[in-house]
């Protein structure tokens, strides 16, 4: 019964490749451009290493959320998964408690259990998925407080905050560790047979599992990795403020979204990429650096990039229809 | 009036192109006051952009539409139905949420209190004359959705009637109703003929054109081939001029020999959809399932696949009874199903012809869990050059495909995953004659390299043509096993009618 409002009929002509994938990327490059030529900061070494370290957490969680809105879901709980991760970790983490591979394999163990969770319920009851994440949203976050007695756990390890804090050859960790996080996606979504169902399961449900494929598992394993992937942001924020905060990651889920978005993936599911995704989060660090080397207020940039998420939506859709034509 | 009072529309000259393409080349159109007149063509004649420019949903390149002999100059679909010119689309414009009555008036809603309030019960009671005019037995406070396909169908007619409509365009209107509605559907079009309303009808169903129509308008690739009256123009001619050669016999000659038995069905049944269902079928053999709409066809071929549940009986694949509870389980057991549903349970729009056809075995192109591009590829192509799936490439997105083409990729895709019997569900349907042959040539391969076939379709001269053996439901029980000598278009309807 999808068809009540599709279109009245497509043209069978190929639909020409509009600049739709690379209108974003475009869009990146002529901002980076606009800032350099206006700012002579911008286009710096230590500025740029200042950018990407900025953006490693809502990248880890909009590569993460990007899986999950291709098969056409949504996740709400990013940011409270953040904290509840944040807090695990940072508990273990005090000097001389245990070794530093201890609280980042909790955390990380919490995160894809977060995750799970949400996937059980997805699949097991149909209630659909921005329900259900809206609702560990919330649970998430009161565990979060729970677990830290509302409270910020400080007095973390040295090795700890190497995480968030620390350099390898001059390049900071987050930076390393966005990198593998988008090089292991990227495959995972481009090589894999997982990746391939993904899309499967966002672009005709039904279609896929009349194909033998296993619907719930894929759905299952994209909030799995995403629980995975917020718990690696969360490690990484708390290793950065060295503190475990109840309240870190609070909104963080809607940058994340927004990154996705703004990269072309599709909210109705079975569309976009990684490499989208990532310019898509790279685009949203580089405007609020931009605005802030120049001076404006917080406020305003706020205002700006909202216009951005809705702009970049709107062009996608004048590409599309412009090649349809 | 005007010279040519009896022509409600003429069309000279009509040409558009898409991108340099051209679909429409030259095309005219004459269309008397109460006529109806079928439009034919196998699909990417232009039918239907030639429809589109009518109701002013495209504006055309060059050429004159004369409506009432005034040139319609209409780039706009409000203003295409203000004129009188409405289209009932193949696929139903509704909106599910809403009753009935709302549907018939969507954008016409009557108002009171200075136009601010909702008339519901004004709408409700213009709805409740236009039903019964068109012989509709439901209410029209009834929500959308709860109506079957035909009377979604007839609640848009009655739209169509209730703006004035002059020329009622029908896009394949019968392709998801049963024999039953399609002869009410017919009363219809007769009581619209007397009241001088103009019926443009487009279907692929040559039983149903010279049933209905009175005159015969041919396009091929975009141009006007000829204008015929039905008497005048008998079935092999019209194919000729569709096809632009001659077809001469649509069924191709079975040359495959009937193996050992290797699914035996024994009395499944689905509480409340069929019961006491038992066939079998040999290798090399097709089985034909007949009945008329709702007589639980689909309903079986689905149990098989294991997209539903059945509640009792037991499905035996050569000899060892199986348990199928998901479309994995069948298709780990060698059963592959090509659904009635193309677009919902067929093929996935977004993705490339490539990764639609090795989608169900993609397994068998993975090393250490990453795919491997070139052996998906290689078995893609062999695959599109077998079945003569003409895309651009195989990288072009399966949305973009020609309804038959888009079959063949369905057929693909379950044929990489090697099954041994394979469950056709409608597998011509909404396709043009060329495509159609195609596929029945295919069936034959497919039976002469021993794959079990059995063909689910609602027009009784394909299962004739096809089947070895012919299964008959009725009301979801199983009336007949006929064999090829046995059946006849009319012992199946008698079978098919059986209470």
């Amino acid at each position: 019964m999808n068809n009540y409002f599709t279109q009245l009929g497509n043209s069978t002509k190929q639909r020409a490749r509009g600049m739709g994938q690379y209108g974003i990327f475009i869009a990146f490059v002529v901002i980076c451009l606009i800032l350099s030529l206006i700012t002579p900061k911008f286009l710096t070494v230590s500025n740029w290493t200042i950018i990407v370290t900025q953006v490693s957490i809502n990248a880890l969680l909009a590569f993460g959320v990007t899986f999950v809105i291709i098969t056409g879901g949504i996740d709400l709980s990013l940011g409270s998964m953040v904290a509840v991760t944040g807090i695990v970790a940072s508990l273990l983490a005090h000097p001389d408690d245990y070794p530093v591979i201890v609280p980042i394999l909790a955390g990380l163990l919490a995160g894809v259990f977060m995750g799970a969770f949400n996937g059980a319920i997805i699949t097991k009851s149909k209630v659909p998925p921005f329900i259900v994440t809206l609702g560990t949203m919330t649970i998430g976050r009161g565990v979060a407080l729970i677990l830290s007695k509302g409270r910020p756990v400080s007095n973390l390890s040295d090795l700890f905050n190497f995480i968030g804090g620390g350099n390898i050859l001059g390049i900071p960790f987050p930076i390393i560790v966005l990198i593998l996080a988008f090089v292991v996606c990227s495959l995972v979504l481009k090589k894999t047979i997982l990746g391939r169902y993904i899309y499967a399961v966002g672009g005709n449900e039904q279609a896929a599992k009349a194909s033998g494929i296993r619907v719930n598992k894929v759905k299952m394993a994209v909030y799995t990795i995403c629980g995975g992937l917020a718990a690696l942001a969360g490690i990484l924020l708390t290793s950065r403020i060295t503190t475990g905060q109840p309240n870190a990651g609070a909104g963080f889920e809607l940058d994340a979204i927004a990154a996705a978005i703004i990269g072309g993936t599709s909210t109705s599911g079975g569309t976009g990429t990684m490499t989208g995704t990532l310019i898509g989060a790279l685009l949203i660090g580089v405007i609020s650096n931009g605005l802030d080397l120049l001076n404006v207020t917080s406020y305003y940039q706020q205002v700006v990039m909202g216009a951005i998420i809705i702009g970049a939506v709107v062009l996608d859709g004048w590409n599309q229809s412009a090649a349809q034509r | 009036m005007t010279l040519h009072s009896d022509y409600i529309l003429q069309v000279h000259g009509l040409s558009k192109s898409f991108s340099g393409v051209k679909a429409l080349d030259d095309v005219q159109l004459n269309l008397r006051r109460g006529e109806v007149h079928a439009l034919m063509g196998e699909n990417g004649a232009g039918k239907s952009t030639f429809m589109k420019i009518l109701i002013g949903l495209l504006t055309p390149d060059a050429g004159e539409v004369l409506f009432e002999g005034n040139e319609l100059k209409n780039s706009d679909v409000r203003e295409a139905l203000k004129q009188g010119i409405s289209m009932i689309h193949q696929e139903i414009l509704i909106v599910p949420e809403l009753t009935v009555a709302q549907n018939i008036f969507l954008g016409r809603e009557s108002t009171q209190w200075f136009s601010s309030w909702l008339n519901d019960r004004d709408i409700n009671q213009q709805a409740e004359i236009l039903l019964k005019q068109i012989g509709l037995d439901v209410s029209p406070k009834t929500k959308m959705k709860y109506l079957s396909v035909a009377e979604m169908q007839m609640v848009e007619i009655a739209k169509a009637i209730s703006n004035n409509a002059k020329v009622i365009i029908m896009d394949e209107p019968t392709s998801a109703i049963s024999d039953k509605e399609v002869a009410t559907l017919f009363g219809i079009i007769k009581d619209l003929k007397i009241k001088g309303v103009s019926v443009i009808y487009i279907s692929h169903k040559m039983d149903e054109i010279y049933q209905i129509a009175d005159m015969i308008t041919v396009l091929r690739d975009g141009k006007y081939i000829g204008t015929k009256s039905a008497a005048e123009l008998d079935r092999k001619s019209l194919i000729t001029m569709m096809v632009g050669r001659e077809i001469n016999t649509l069924f191709p000659e079975k040359s495959a020999s009937k193996g050992e038995v290797v699914l035996s069905i024994k009395n499944l049944s689905q509480r409340g959809k069929f019961e006491n269902i038992s066939f079998d079928v040999h290798a090399g053999e097709v089985v034909g399932i007949a009945g008329l709409m709702g007589a639980g066809r689909t309903e079986i071929a689905r149990a098989i696949f294991g997209l539903d549940a059945f509640s009792s009986g037991e499905i035996v694949l050569k000899g060892h009874k199986i348990t199928i509870e998901s479309p994995r389980d069948a298709i780990k057991n060698g059963i592959g199903y090509v659904s009635e549903d193309r677009k919902g349970v067929g093929f996935i729009p977004a993705l490339s012809v490539k990764h639609n056809i090795t989608l169900a075995s993609l397994s068998n192109h993975t090393k250490a869990g990453m795919i491997q591009d070139k052996s998906e590829s290689a078995v893609a192509t062999q695959m599109m050059n077998d079945l003569k799936i003409k895309a651009s490439g195989m990288d072009q997105k399966v949305t973009h495909l020609s309804g038959g083409n888009q079959q063949k990729v369905v057929i693909g895709k379950v044929l990489l995953a090697s099954p041994e019997i394979i469950i056709l569900d409608e597998p011509t349907r909404g396709i043009d004659i060329g495509a159609k042959f195609e596929i029945y040539k295919l069936i034959n391969e497919l039976t002469t390299k021993g794959i079990a076939v059995v063909v689910i379709s609602s027009e009784l001269p394909e299962i004739l043509g096809m089947s070895d053996r012919i299964v008959v439901l009725s009301k979801g029980k199983q009336t007949a096993l006929l064999s090829r000598e046995e059946a006849t278009q009319e012992t199946i309807m008698k079978y098919a009618m059986l209470h």
